[in-house]
C-alpha cells in the first residue's frame, strides 16, 4: 500500500501502516543524529525540554549539507545516515518525545522495535545516498537549533517537507522488522555458502 | 612554478566536484540494468530513487550524497614533474575551496576539538603518493563516506587455512556489512603484503576498471567466484533482500610473509565516487 502521511500523524494512522508499505511525508521533519539524541535525552533527564517538539512528527537520522543563501537556509543534500548508531538511544527517545516516524537507513534493532509497538511509531527506510531527492522534498528550513554547539551535520534542523520519500516502512507497530528478516535470511545463506567453499 | 601550483589546485577542486556529483557512466548503466532485472517492488522503488538522485546530481553539479566523505587523494608523480614539496599545501587549499564552493559537508573531526569545519585536519586530506616515471602528474580524488567505511574488515588469517580461509572471511565480512553501508556494494579485497598494506590494496582495488578482471588468471577466477558468492547472500538494495548485493569485486594481491595471510575487505556504497586527471609539466590538464 502507498500512504501520504501528514504531521502531526495520528496514532491510529501509524498503527495502520504495515511493513512493506511505501509512505510519503508532509509536514514537520526534524534531523537528529548521535549527538542530538544524546543531548535531548540528557535535557529530558534533567527535566528540561529540548527546543523542538517531536511529538507526532518525523525524526530524520540525517546530517545534511545546508547553505546560507541571502539570509535563508537552502538544503543542498539531505539523505539518511546509518540508523543503527542511534539504536542505543532510540527506545528512550521514542518514549520521552513520542515521534510518529523515524527515518533513516539500514534499519534498527529490537529495542527500537519494541518502543515502536508500545508507543505507536514506525521506521521508514529512505534510500541511502539519495540526498538530492531528499532535498527536493524539503520545502524550507523552519528552524535550526544547536548549530553552533554541534555543527552542521549533528544539529537539529527543523524542516517543512512535502511528499518526502519514498519511505519503505520496515518496522511497523505489529512486530515486523523487514531488515532483520532479510538479514536472518542472509545469515542462513552465509552458512550454506561457507560450507560449500572449495580451497 | 606559481602557474602550475594554481593549475593543480584548480584541477583538484574540479576533481572533488566531479567525484562528489557525477557517478561514472558504467556504474549508472549497471544500476539501470539492475533495475530492469529486479522483480521486487521494494528493490525497484529504491533503485528508482537512486537513479533519479544520480540524475539530479548530474544536472545540478551538487553532491550525490550528503556524506561527501573524508577527502583522499592518490597522487602519482612523475620523477620529472616540477612540483613536489608544495603538493600538500596545494591539496589542502583545494580541499578548503571545494568544501566552500561545491559545497562539501565538513567531515574532518579533530579528536579533541570536534569538527574542524573545512574538511582539513591532522593528516587530512589523506594523500597517497607514488613516484612514477615520466614528467606528468596523475591525480585521483577519492572521497570515502562514513557509512560504508564503518563496515570495512581486516583479518590476519591463519596461513594454513589458505585461500579457503580468505574466501570465508570475505563472505563473512560482506554478510556482516549487510544493510549498513548502502548496498549494492562495490567490493575491494586486498590479500597479502602486511597488516596495513592489505587494506591499501583493498582500497585501491575499488578503483579498478568496472567489471574488468585481473590480468592474472588465478586472481581473475577468485574475483569471479567471490562476486558470484557474495551475490548469493541476497543482501539486496539497502539490505532489504531485493536486487543485487554487489555490482563488482576486485582483488589486489601482494606476496606475504610465510607466517601471515593478511586480508582486507573494503566496501563502497553504490555511490563509488572518484575522479582522475593527468597534468603535464606545461600545465595541460586531461580529465580521465
Ligand atoms: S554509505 Fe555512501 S551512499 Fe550511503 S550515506 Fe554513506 S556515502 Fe552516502
Amino acid at each position: 500500500m502507498e500512504y501520504r502521511l501528514k504531521t502531526p500523524i495520528q496514532e491510529e494512522a501509524v498503527r495502520r501502516l504495515r511493513a512493506g508499505d511505501i509512505a510519503y511525508l508532509s509536514g514537520t521533519l526534524i534531523t537528529a543524529r548521535d549527538e542530538a539524541h544524546k543531548k535531548a535525552l540528557e535535557m529530558h533527564a534533567r527535566g528540561e525540554k529540548p527546543p523542538v517538539n517531536f511529538e507526532g512528527n518525523g525524526v530524520f537520522h540525517c546530517g545534511p549539507i545546508v547553505k546560507r543563501v541571502d539570509g535563508d537556509w537552502r538544503v543542498v543534500a539531505a539523505g539518511p545516515t546509518t540508523s543503527s548508531r542511534m539504536e542505543i538511544f532510540e527506545d528512550r527517545f521514542i518514549e520521552a518525545f513520542r515521534p510518529s516516524l523515524i527515518i533513516g537507513k539500514g534499519g534498527m534493532g529490537e529495542r527500537t522495535m519494541r518502543a515502536c509497538s508500545e508507543y505507536g511509531c514506525v521506521y521508514g527506510a529512505f534510500t541511502g545516498g539519495a540526498a538530492l531527492l531528499g532535498a527536493q522534498g524539503i520545502r524550507r528550513v523552519k528552524e535550526v537549533h544547536w548549530l553552533e554547539e554541534l555543527g552542521m551535520p549533528e544539529c537539529l534542523w527543523v524542516f517543512e517537507v512535502e511528499d518526502f520519500g519514498p519511505l519503505i516502512i520496515t518496522i511497523d507497530t505489529h512486530g515486523r522488522n523487514l531488515t532483520r528478516e532479510a538479514m536472518d535470511r542472509v545469515a542462513a545463506k552465509k552458512e550454506a555458502i561457507i560450507s560449500s567453499l572449495g580451497g | 612554478m606559481g602557474g602550475l601550483d594554481k593549475v593543480l589546485e584548480d584541477t583538484a577542486v574540479e576533481l572533488l566536484r566531479r567525484a562528489a556529483s557525477e557517478l561514472r557512466r558504467e556504474y549508472v548503466e549497471a544500476l539501470y540494468k539492475a533495475m530492469e532485472k529486479c522483480e521486487g517492488s521494494i528493490g525497484r522503488a529504491q533503485l528508482d530513487a537512486i537513479l533519479r538522485n544520480i540524475e539530479l546530481a548530474r544536472k545540478s553539479s551538487e553532491p550525490i550524497c550528503q556524506d561527501t566523505g573524508i577527502i583522499g587523494f592518490i597522487v602519482r608523480v612523475g620523477e620529472e614533474f616540477p612540483v613536489r614539496a608544495s603538493l600538500r599545501d596545494i591539496l589542502v587549499r583545494a580541499t578548503r575551496r571545494a568544501t566552500e564552493e561545491i559545497p562539501l559537508r565538513p567531515n574532518a573531526v579533530d579528536l579533541f576539538k570536534g569538527n574542524t569545519g573545512d574538511n582539513v585536519g591532522l593528516g587530512v586530506p589523506i594523500i597517497n603518493l607514488e613516484l612514477v616515471e615520466g614528467d606528468e602528474l596523475e591525480l585521483t580524488a577519492f572521497p570515502k563516506g562514513g557509512g560504508s567505511s564503518n563496515v570495512a574488515a581486516h583479518s590476519m588469517i591463519t596461513p594454513g587455512l589458505g585461500l579457503k580461509g580468505v574466501k570465508r572471511f570475505v563472505i563473512e565480512s560482506v554478510a556482516r556489512a549487510g544493510s549498513l553501508g548502502c548496498p549494492p556494494y562495490f567490493i575491494g579485497v586486498g590479500i597479502g603484503g602486511t597488516e596495513d598494506h592489505c587494506m591499501l590494496l583493498a582500497k585501491k582495488a575499488l578503483l579498478k576498471p568496472f567489471q574488468v578482471r585481473n590480468p592474472d588468471p588465478n586472481i581473475a577466477a577468485l574475483e569471479e567466484e567471490l562476486l558470484q558468492r557474495v551475490n548469493e547472500l541476497g543482501i539486496g538494495v539497502m539490505g532489504l533482500g531485493e536486487g543485487p548485493t554487489a555490482l563488482d569485486l576486485h582483488v589486489e594481491a601482494a606476496a606475504r610473509h610465510p607466517a601471515t595471510m593478511p586480508v582486507g575487505v573494503i566496501m563502497s556504497c553504490w555511490a563509488l565516487r572518484h575522479a582522475t586527471a593527468k597534468v603535464t609539466r606545461e600545465g595541460r590538464v586531461h580529465l580521465l
